[in-house]
């Protein structure tokens, strides 16, 4: 039991590098969010867009990164797209990460939205018409406002995902929490060290998860029984 | 006055087509009370979407006085909608996330009325204005869909099976009100509905049958919503 305690102690010891660590992390995380959130939206109409080409390419990009394994993703743009492609190997392990992270996050997010404005009941469009509202005020007027409520629950899923999904930039030498931890663990032969990056992903996912919930509270403040979907 | 010559609308896809509208042709006479009467299928609403505009016609025109809608762009389509146009349907499609004074006041807005308030009042939801929808009966939604479309002050009011979701006594009073408003307002009505016993409240009832006008006839005395059966 005292053996315990004191390996649980030399979690203080590494108190720098795990700073180090978190603060990728959440780097990590926060700027991915900021880039696939927003970026996910145009695809989502995309997909959905009369004209074949620009739906053919939204439904290609989204098919080619829900498709493969993101660690896959991370080594095809860490050792090939970037050095090779953009012949640009000085660009860093973070920037790419956060790229690669960005775009497989925003094909997934693109199809939880694209889901969300398809619940929307026609009868809203028509409603917004009949009001003389054009499609672009409908669809970010109208539209959109009502999607966001009904999309929350998917996107707080993939935001806690994506908090562990970080561990895995440990793969393109990227120092995150969990590699620096790892690095602790070998050098010190203490795998319980482990339990620090296992606290912080679990505080970070709660809060994400009040977050996410206080926001639902603050969308719900209606039901919607003039826009079900028939 | 509202005139369609020759009207035809097909649903479908190259590999089946249904046509729901027959070279259908009428008259409609400035502040007239106009009811289409006819069966589910029988084209009857989407009649009422393509004379207000919410839908193109295959061939055929509609010309308000000397306006031909169907040579409209878009965008002058979505500006003739805002400028002569109130639609209520049966479902109210209210917009959720607002509350009924804010969808009330949208109409309002978009026309450039500054009354909304008055609107508000005539249609006797001052205690409920802060509400939203899921937060009202069928009846109040229905009334704040009325006020939303007539705060616009249009010429023409459309309303596609306006008591169709409501039980009786609502109904009616949803009747009498439309009634009135025709009487107070001078606007041109067209009101859908398959309710033949509400045909009697109007000036000119036409009825429909598979995509085609069966009989259009004038009734020489009119009844109240309270005088007709249900």
């Amino acid at each position: 039991m005292n053996g315990i305690i004191e390996a649980l102690g030399g979690i203080w010891n590494i108190r720098d590098a795990f700073a180090e660590g978190a603060l990728v992390t959440i780097q990590l995380f926060v700027l991915t969010m900021i880039f696939a959130i927003p970026a996910a939206l145009p695809v989502a109409l995309g997909s959905n867009c009369k004209i074949p080409p620009v739906r053919w390419l939204c439904k290609a990009y989204i098919w080619i990164f829900r498709g493969t394994p993101l660690m896959l993703q991370l080594f095809f743009f860490y050792y090939f797209v970037f050095p090779f492609i953009f012949h640009a190997p000085q660009v860093s392990a973070l920037t790419i990460a956060v790229i690669t992270f960005s775009l497989n996050y925003g094909a997934y997010l693109a199809e939880i939205y694209r889901g969300g404005i398809e619940s929307i009941h026609k009868g809203q469009y028509e409603a917004a018409y009949s009001l003389g509202l054009g499609k672009t005020t409908t669809m970010f007027g109208v539209i959109i406002p009502q999607t966001v409520k009904r999309v929350l629950p998917s996107v707080s899923n993939e935001m806690i995902t994506l908090v562990k999904d970080t561990a895995l930039v440990s793969c393109i030498s990227l120092s995150d929490l969990f590699r620096v931890v790892t690095k602790q663990v070998s050098a010190r032969s203490n795998p319980l060290l482990y339990v620090a990056p296992a606290i912080f992903y679990l505080i970070f996912t709660f809060l994400l998860t009040l977050l996410t919930r206080f926001l639902e509270k603050k969308f719900s403040v209606t039901g919607e029984k003039g826009s079900e979907k028939k | 006055m509202i005139s369609a010559q020759n009207i035809i609308k097909t649903y479908g896809n190259k590999t089946k087509k249904t046509q729901i509208l027959n070279n259908i042709s009428l008259t409609i006479a400035d502040r007239s009370f106009t009811v289409i009467l006819g069966a589910s299928g029988s084209g009857k609403s989407t009649l009422l979407n393509i004379l207000s505009g919410l839908e193109r016609p295959d061939s055929g025109s509609i010309r308000y006085a000397d306006t031909d809608i169907t040579f409209l762009s878009d965008s002058q389509l979505t500006e003739f909608r805002k400028e002569k146009i109130g639609f209520v349907f049966q479902q109210y499609y209210l917009l959720p996330n607002m509350t009924a004074e804010q969808n009330i006041r949208m109409g309002a807005d978009l026309a450039g009325n500054p009354d909304y308030r008055e609107t508000i009042r005539a249609v006797g939801l001052e205690n409920e204005r802060k509400k939203y929808p899921d937060e009202l009966s069928g009846g109040e939604q229905q009334r704040v869909s009325i006020a939303r479309a007539l705060a616009k002050k249009p010429d023409f009011l459309f309303l596609d099976e306006p008591t169709g979701a409501l039980d009786e006594k609502t109904g009616r009073q949803i009747l009498a009100y439309i009634a009135d408003i025709h009487q107070r307002c001078g606007v041109t009505m067209i009101l859908v509905t398959h309710n033949q016993n509400i045909a009697e409240m109007a000036d000119t009832v036409i009825r429909m049958n598979s995509g085609r006008i069966e009989t259009e006839q004038k009734n020489q005395t009119k009844k109240t919503a309270y005088e007709i059966a249900w």
